[in-house]
């Protein structure tokens, strides 16, 4: 009898900490990638020292811009629960186009948007293969992925140099915006600018407009979300098209920089993309992560790159291994989150 | 529907309705091709040693590896995965037979240690894959994917960055070798993939991978073994895949870092669909990507014998890919059915007034 009577025991400290903590459980791997960042840097600074210096993190900014670009696309896509693995051959293809109609004697800023143009073809087509002929999005966009290749092996296979004088060079150039002693300068491209314009649209997009939610809500539950009358054919389509976009907006800033492009560029950057979205927290199921956690997550395996350089006894080769490596332990610990939030 | 038709009639009618029919239609075009540009290209000599030489026995030879890795691949996809990985599997292959031979005594005993460490490395990666997929549950693609980009990374790893070349007759007999008259390669693996047949379609076996492709819980409640099953399948799949890059490295006995097995799995993932597979899983046919990768190799050479640059052949495949999963779709399928139907109807109105 008592047993009935007696009130629920109120939550002690402990386990009320750990149930505001299962509140947040979103929030974990980016506070993750967070840590694990500074634990990098502090680490860097330690081992091999020059690290936390502004023309080193000037320089992670400049080399990854386009990494971050492709990221944010990225992560609209697997929001959704869908995935974009065509993100590196656009680049590849895009920018191969882009640099020979410019030496062909192309007006350069037409050849830029015509070279975003593209990335917004290939996202626009796997997005009709997905959503209206209901191809899984994996194998729509490698479909697309061996396209690109293929088309940039068609038009050329060796590099093609963009012209010392041709004004996208200057969206690679840095600008100094303070001159510190020796090279020590915090300097940024034009490129970065970019990448933090592209940055904050898609924050403003994903957490201040329907859109951004509709977004969430089908990754979520896409049946649900249907039911509830959201746009989901129309939404869908945009994040492949937004993905597309980015990728070519991606291969102007990095063709930009390098001031060539070649068929093979962009290897294995779908991994590096999808890698940087999953380390900022984004969940590979959809429905849950955050645009500034994925770029936490490019900057996290560009500081990486920085670091294995310095130390030089890991060979560059490794470095697809450790990305690999990286991804699928934080895909673990997703999962282990998810089961938790589960139980 | 018409019950008075012959055997024979009746037996060509169940292949014509077999999708990879139209990979041998496309085959027989292909070598037609061929013939209009040379009226000699079909011909096949008795070489100097006894051993059949030609242009069909080149294309037999180069389709080797590609039926090796699709029937690999046709068996993940049955089961609603992919593997992406089968490309960087075979270069892995390659790298590790290589390192070995390249430091071991010119004997078969060196060549046949190089196979089984081949089988074990590929084996474990394989493994690898599965784990991911059946036990912890990840995504085939993603998890192959990692696979995919880590893998050759691993096998610059393993030769240091460069193509190393080695000498062992024993595992060059493997590629270039010939029984009766036919190149081992292509013997070797059609005696995988017959094996490989009779496996999965004499037992319960392929039943049950289709029915994981199809639903994975119901096939779960009905008491197949999910998880031992794409384990299995996953470390088959590698197997394969490393027997593959075998063939592709034995014939010049060199493995090239950035280029053996690069963008095979395009070629595998295209066999497999071209043989009737489809990619949404549940259903399956060793068969067709046998066809599918003998088609895809007699296109290969094909390209190459017309002169036409062959960088252009992964665009067309993957242009193709794309035509065949639009033709998979249920909405392509609906619109087909309803001018079937509506061509239908008009006949049967004639019938009944007759």
């Amino acid at each position: 009898m008592s047993t009935l009577t007696t009130a629920p025991p109120a939550p002690t400290g402990a386990r009320a900490l750990v149930k505001r903590l299962s509140l947040h459980l979103d929030t974990l791997p980016t506070g993750a990638a967070v840590v694990i960042f500074i634990g990098m840097i502090v680490y860097g600074e330690a081992a091999y020292g020059r690290i936390v210096q502004f023309n080193t993190l000037s320089n992670l900014l400049i080399n990854n811009a386009h990494l971050i670009i492709l990221t944010v696309g990225l992560t609209f896509v697997i929001l959704t629960g869908g995935i974009d693995l065509s993100v590196g051959a656009v680049i590849a293809f895009s920018s191969v186009a882009g640099v020979m109609l410019m030496n062909a004697g192309w007006n350069p800023w037409i050849a830029m948007a015509l070279m975003v143009l593209i990335g917004t073809a290939f996202g626009a087509a796997s997005g009709v293969l997905v959503q209206y002929f209901h191809v899984q999005p994996f194998i729509a966009t490698l479909a697309m992925m061996f396209l690109g290749r293929g088309l940039a092996s068609i038009l050329s296979t060796v590099p093609e140099r963009l012209a010392d004088d041709n004004p996208v060079r200057g969206l690679g150039t840095q600008i100094k915006l303070y001159d510190g002693p020796k090279v020590n300068d915090i300097a940024i491209t034009p490129g970065v600018v970019i990448a933090a314009v592209v940055v904050a649209a898609a924050f403003f997009v994903l957490h201040r407009t329907r859109t951004g939610r509709t977004v969430y809500a089908i990754g979520g539950s896409e049946q649900s979300a249907a039911l509830m009358g959201l746009p989901v054919v129309a939404t869908k389509m945009w994040v492949y098209i937004i993905s597309g976009s980015l990728a070519g907006l991606a291969a102007v800033v990095y063709t930009a920089r390098l001031g060539s492009a070649q068929n093979i560029t962009g290897i294995g950057w779908e991994l590096d993309a999808i890698a940087a979205a999953v380390i900022g927290g984004t969940l590979l199921t959809g429905g849950a992560g955050f645009v500034l956690g994925s770029v936490v997550g490019a900057l996290v395996l560009g500081l990486m790159n920085v670091l294995i350089t310095r130390d030089g006894s890991i060979p560059p080769e490794a470095t697809t291994i450790i990305t690999g490596g990286i991804l699928l332990v934080f895909v673990l610990l997703q999962r282990a989150v998810l089961a938790r939030r589960r139980e | 529907m018409s019950a008075n038709a012959h055997g024979p009639a009746e037996a060509l009618k169940g292949l014509v309705r077999r999708q990879y029919f139209w990979g041998i239609v496309a085959i027989a075009l292909l070598l037609l091709v061929n013939l209009v540009k040379d009226p000699g290209y079909l011909a096949v000599t008795i070489g100097s040693s006894g051993n059949l030489v030609g242009n069909v026995i080149d294309i037999l030879r180069a389709a080797a590896p590609i039926v090796l890795i699709a029937v690999g691949m046709c068996l993940v996809v049955a089961t609603g995965g992919i593997d992406l990985s089968v490309g960087s599997v075979m270069v892995v292959a390659g790298a590790v037979s290589m390192e070995f031979l390249s430091g071991a005594p010119d004997t078969l005993g060196s060549g046949l240690a190089a196979v089984g460490l081949v089988i074990a490395v590929s084996a474990a990666l394989g493994a690898v894959n599965g784990v991911l997929v059946s036990v912890v549950g990840l995504q085939p693609f993603i998890s192959t994917l990692v696979i995919m980009l880590a893998g050759r990374g691993l096998a610059k790893v393993i030769t240091g960055g460069q193509n190393t070349a080695a000498t062992n007759e024993s595992f060059r007999w493997i590629a270039n070798g010939h029984v009766l008259g036919l190149p081992v390669v292509f013997l070797l693996a059609l005696l995988l993939a017959v094996a490989m047949g009779i496996l999965v379609r004499r037992s319960a076996l392929g039943l049950m991978l289709e029915a994981i492709g199809m639903d994975a819980k119901a096939a779960r409640l009905a008491g197949v073994n999910r998880r031992a099953l794409l384990l299995t399948v996953y470390v088959l799949a590698g197997v394969l895949a490393g027997l593959a890059g075998v063939f592709a490295t034995a014939s010049v006995m060199t493995v090239d870092v950035s280029r053996t097995g690069y963008q095979l799995e395009l070629d595998a993932i295209l066999a497999v669909v071209i043989g009737g597979t489809s990619l949404a899983g549940g259903k399956f046919n060793i068969t067709g990507a046998v066809v599918g990768a003998i088609l895809i190799a007699t296109l290969d050479k094909t390209v190459v014998f017309l002169g036409v640059s062959s960088s252009a052949t992964p665009a067309f495949k993957a242009v193709v890919i794309v035509v065949l999963c639009l033709l998979q779709s249920e909405r392509v399928r609906r619109a087909f059915r309803q001018r079937r139907a509506a061509a239908a109807r008009p006949a049967e109105r004639e019938a009944v007034a007759a």
